[in-house]
């Protein structure tokens, strides 16, 4: 995508291939994804507009835009406004995701 | 996995997730388990979400388009307001504006979201994975008829085609037209003539 001012999200009316119709069930970590941010989004909340969330997604680049899957971009997002608005700091995550393999190594020693 | 029968306790099996968890599933679980510690959110409002998600399903949409079909009355609130129609049915559309979009003589229309992956998903659930790739997202704006071809739809050249972009908090759905041969049916009955992917516009309802 070459257009001076198109951003790599902003593919309509490009050429592109057929419509790949497979489809996959989501996987519970997903629906997860999908639920943190109905719940940051709600009016009680309003920690992550839809809005906030699309232009998270906008800023991956172009490479992780295609290249994760959409709720990896999803959640990348989230995290990028949660950590924005000092809801947790990139200290915090950084320890909480280590455990978290850890755990999971742990899990399949 | 090892499988060397050396390690004694029960694997409770995985969540169905697809392949080995990412980097990413790690940022779901820290993140989650931080939001929840922090008081932002808690379990059981994850769960909740998880389970309203689930229970949201064409069957939905299925059910406003059969009564549209069947009561011309609420076919134009639905026209005028389509989140406060569906509220009627006792479906909360939650932040987005839901347009309904009518098929007539003639016209036939479809919905896409070039930029992301806007959707009616608080009617008729998550949309499905082409939805949100990049072939159905580029092209069904610039080549609707050849997009509509690849799902077996063929539209007589006659007939216009308009394709609706949404955006987040605008959300569209199609109103099929009702096909012939249904009358006196009941909304039941109509309702299983409804599909997601004609709702989406991509399709035709099923044949009686």
């Amino acid at each position: 995508m070459s257009d001076p001012g198109r951003g790599y999200h902003d593919m309509g009316g490009l050429p592109a291939g057929p419509v790949e119709r497979g489809e996959h069930d989501y996987a519970l970590w997903e629906k997860r994804v999908d639920a943190l941010l109905v719940l940051l989004s709600d009016k009680e909340r309003d920690l992550v507009r839809v809005d906030e969330l699309r232009r998270g997604i906008e800023q991956l680049g172009a490479k992780a835009y295609d290249e994760l899957s959409y709720y990896e971009r999803w959640i990348a997002s989230i995290t990028g406004v949660l950590l924005g608005k000092g809801v947790f700091t990139s200290d915090e995550l950084g320890r909480r995701m280590a455990e978290v393999e850890a755990r999971r190594r742990g899990d399949e020693a | 996995m090892s499988d060397t029968g050396q390690h004694s306790h029960d694997h409770t099996p995985r969540p169905d997730q697809d392949g080995p968890p990412s980097y990413y599933q790690a940022m779901e679980t820290a993140v989650r388990e931080l939001l929840i510690e922090k008081g932002v959110v808690t379990a059981e409002e994850v769960r909740a979400a998880v389970e309203a998600m689930d229970a949201r399903s064409p069957a939905q949409g299925a059910r406003v388009v059969a009564r549209a079909w069947s009561d011309p009355k609420f076919k134009a609130r639905l026209l005028k307001d389509g989140s406060a129609a569906c509220a009627e049915l006792g479906i909360d559309m939650g932040p987005t504006h839901l347009v309904v979009v009518a098929n007539g003589d003639k016209l036939h229309n479809v919905i896409v979201c070039t930029l992301c992956s806007c959707y009616p998903r608080f009617l008729i659930g998550l949309p499905p994975d082409w939805y949100k790739a990049r072939a159905y997202r580029s092209r069904v704006v610039r080549e609707p008829r050849a997009v509509l071809g690849e799902f077996g739809t063929e539209i007589p050249d006659d007939w216009e085609v308009r394709v609706h972009d949404s955006t987040a908090d605008m959300r569209y759905m199609v109103l099929p037209r009702r096909p012939e041969g249904t009358e006196g049916w009941s909304e039941e009955q109509l309702a299983g003539l409804v599909t997601r992917d004609c709702m989406i516009g991509v399709t035709l309802p099923k044949s009686p």
